[in-house]
């Protein structure tokens, strides 16, 4: 990076990107994290920032944190077998580039698009729903309706996590040189030799990296869940709006502050990781 | 807090007299009916503009009113509208955020402030109101006095406007009905009962909450029973959490739904030949709420404000939130004076023997309790 802004064209060139991050991304982060220090007097205080050891907030963090490492582990190692599965085909093929094309739309089909989508399959009326149980015989909201509970998010973030694994990953497999896996078998190796020794270390950082990226993503979503949950606020990005917009429980708009330094905390942990294990990929990718 | 008739008959003799003496102000005031030389926003009633018809011209004037978070579904809000615009063409009306909740219209008035896209007017569940005093303009309209006093703070800073019960709606074709609160826990509801918003939120979900502890043996003074009804309706899995609109109605998702009644009245007026939708004010005691009417103190169009204040305490108006389903303010009044669409008023639900209505204090500590207790009940 530093040789470049030695540029000063080249830096220049960025001056609108900057500004457009300093006042869209730095300046509101800064204010909303300092709103969670401030009280209702209009001065400093903890007090807001302790309210994030209240029972209700650590289960929300709770729910948020499993929910969002579960469909990042079910949507990586989907993904990761859609890209393995892919890499038979040819790169310039109709079918490679289908699927990449269609990753990118799916990625993107969030929010409360991708709820309502779910609704009308598989919710209480949902076409599926009814379908089975008056083909087959099966209901399943037997036990109740899931859907609009926090199990309920798993399916519609999966759907959205899958595709993202697949255009994040597919670069990293994609670059597996042929010439590696001849250079092994001219060596007397295996194909069990090729994946262990050469192959899953090679794509080990670009896959840690893509999980932490499934992880920030289904961690800070939220219009999915705020369409398709209505009651208890279980993740926190509803418990941030619940802080923001309650007409019964006044006065606690500092928590979401709060609420979002603790949000931002775990965003970092998890970028910093990914970051360092994207910096180490991309040494095989030249 | 629902007034009795011969309550009623006392407050219709006031307001024959504050009439007369509104009237006599009105003609000694120095007005002179122009727009100009009243300042609309410190206007406390008709009175400072001169008459009605001077209101109207400075509201003309402007020619323009900026509401927020108007449903048009709710308390027939789009009939309500469209009679404004009716009467007053030469007012455009810009309706913000129809489905924002009470707390993001004043949140909306101070990121706005100054700007002429801030909204005039508030409508408000009683809660916020009652936090947010100084963001309004006192302003007492014209039918001030056939308005109960326990509906308006004194000095006509929010006023409420209409109103009604917590209820139940149900489909008859897809749920028995209901006879009472518990009859909800049973398997014929499995997967089937809503609430319209969360209670740690919503007004009308606050309230759902509020009727099932009154219902359920306990009081406006302590909620608990009311968790604890939702908590056994979530574990029998008769709870879905999803919010009910007059979509999931139609769909049958939600064949059961907690809130108010003229709202619940208003879905099936909505639906009618669409699905059947029955409306149950439980007997015992009632939860009632109603919602309130302000100016916003720094409204770009404030005499535009001020007069859809006056239009709202109308009869016409009032009226029509009886045609939605709805209470109106001035009901005894009106009925006293002839003046209420007497077969929409008859055919509301019955009224339970008692009503309750929890005072500020009351709702504060409840709102505590629900953002303790709510998540960990319904989970």
């Amino acid at each position: 990076m530093s040789s470049r802004f030695r540029a000063p064209a080249a830096a220049l060139g960025l001056l609108p990107f900057a500004v457009y991050v300093l006042l869209f991304l730095a300046l509101p982060t800064l204010i909303a994290v300092g709103t969670g220090f401030i009280g209702a007097d209009g001065g400093f205080t903890l007090e807001t920032l302790a309210a994030l050891g209240n029972p209700v907030v650590l289960n929300a963090f709770g729910s948020s944190v499993w929910l969002s490492a579960l469909t990042a582990v079910i949507g990586a190692v989907l993904g990761a077998l859609v890209c393995y599965a892919l890499l038979g085909a040819r790169p310039d093929g109709a079918l490679r580039s289908t699927v990449d094309s269609l990753s990118s739309v799916i990625a993107q089909f969030g929010g409360a698009m991708l709820a309502f989508a779910f609704t009308a399959t598989i919710g209480i009326q949902g076409m599926v729903t009814v379908l089975l149980r008056d083909t087959v015989g099966v209901d399943i909201f037997a036990d109740g309706v899931w859907l609009y509970e926090l199990p309920g998010l798993v399916l519609p973030y999966i759907y959205f996590q899958v595709p993202l694994m697949v255009i994040t990953f597919m670069p990293a497999l994609a670059s597996l040189k042929v010439t590696w896996a001849e250079a092994n078998a001219t060596l007397g190796g295996t194909a069990r030799s090729y994946w262990l020794r050469i192959a899953l270390p090679v794509l080990a950082p670009s896959f840690l990296g893509s999980l932490l990226l499934l992880f920030a993503n289904a961690f800070s979503s939220y219009a999915t869940a705020a369409t398709l949950i209505s009651q208890g606020a279980q993740i926190v990005p509803l418990q941030i709006r619940s802080a923001l917009t309650s007409e019964t429980m006044l006065g606690r708009e500092n928590l979401a502050g709060a609420l979002a330094l603790g949000m931002i905390i775990v965003m970092s942990v998890v970028m910093t990781g990914y970051a360092r294990l994207a910096s180490r990929a991309a040494r095989w990718q030249r | 807090m629902l007034t009795t008739r011969t309550l009623a008959a006392t407050i219709a003799a006031t307001a024959i007299v504050a009439l007369t003496l509104t009237g006599c102000a009105s003609g000694t005031a120095d007005a002179t009916g122009t727009a100009g030389s009243v300042d609309a926003a410190t206007a406390t009633s008709v009175s400072a503009f001169g008459d009605l018809a001077a209101l109207e011209a400075a509201a003309n004037a402007e020619g323009a009113l900026n509401v927020i978070a108007l449903p048009r579904d709710w308390a027939n809000y789009g009939a309500v509208l469209d009679l404004f615009a009716e009467k007053y063409p030469d007012i455009t009306i810009t309706e913000s955020a129809p489905d924002g909740s009470s707390a993001e219209e004043i949140q909306a008035a101070q990121n706005l402030a100054g700007q002429d896209t801030a909204p005039d007017v508030f409508d408000l569940g009683l809660a916020v109101a009652l936090a947010n005093t100084d963001q309004f303009a006192p302003y007492q309209v014209a039918t001030w006095s056939d308005i109960p006093d326990a509906l308006k703070e004194e000095s006509g800073l929010y006023v409420g406007d209409y109103g009604g019960y917590m209820a139940v709606g149900y489909d008859p074709d897809s749920v028995p009905a209901p006879t009472t609160l518990s009859d909800l826990l049973g398997a014929d509801y499995k997967g089937k009962v809503a609430i319209n918003g969360d209670p740690t939120q919503a007004g009308a979900a606050f309230a759902a909450v509020g009727m099932a502890a009154v219902q359920n043996k306990g009081s406006v003074d302590d909620f608990q029973a009311g968790i604890d009804f939702f908590g056994d309706l979530n574990a029998a899995g008769n709870l879905v959490k999803i919010d009910p609109t007059p979509a999931t109605i139609a769909s049958g998702e939600t064949p059961v739904v907690f809130d108010w009644d003229y709202l619940n009245v208003g879905y099936g007026t909505q639906l009618a030949g669409e699905r059947n939708w029955e409306v149950v004010v439980f007997p015992g005691t009632g939860y009632a709420g109603y919602y309130n009417q302000a100016i916003n103190k720094d409204a770009p169009h404030p005499a535009a404000a001020r007069l859809w204040q006056e239009f709202l305490y109308s009869d016409d108006a009032q009226n029509l939130w009886l045609a939605g389903g709805a209470r109106p303010a001035r009901a005894d009044a009106m009925a006293d004076a002839g003046t209420i669409d007497t077969k929409l008023f008859d055919a509301l639900p019955t009224v339970p023997d008692t009503t309750v209505v929890p005072t500020a204090a009351q709702s504060e500590a409840a709102a505590t309790l629900l953002g303790e207790k709510w998540a960990a009940a319904v989970q």
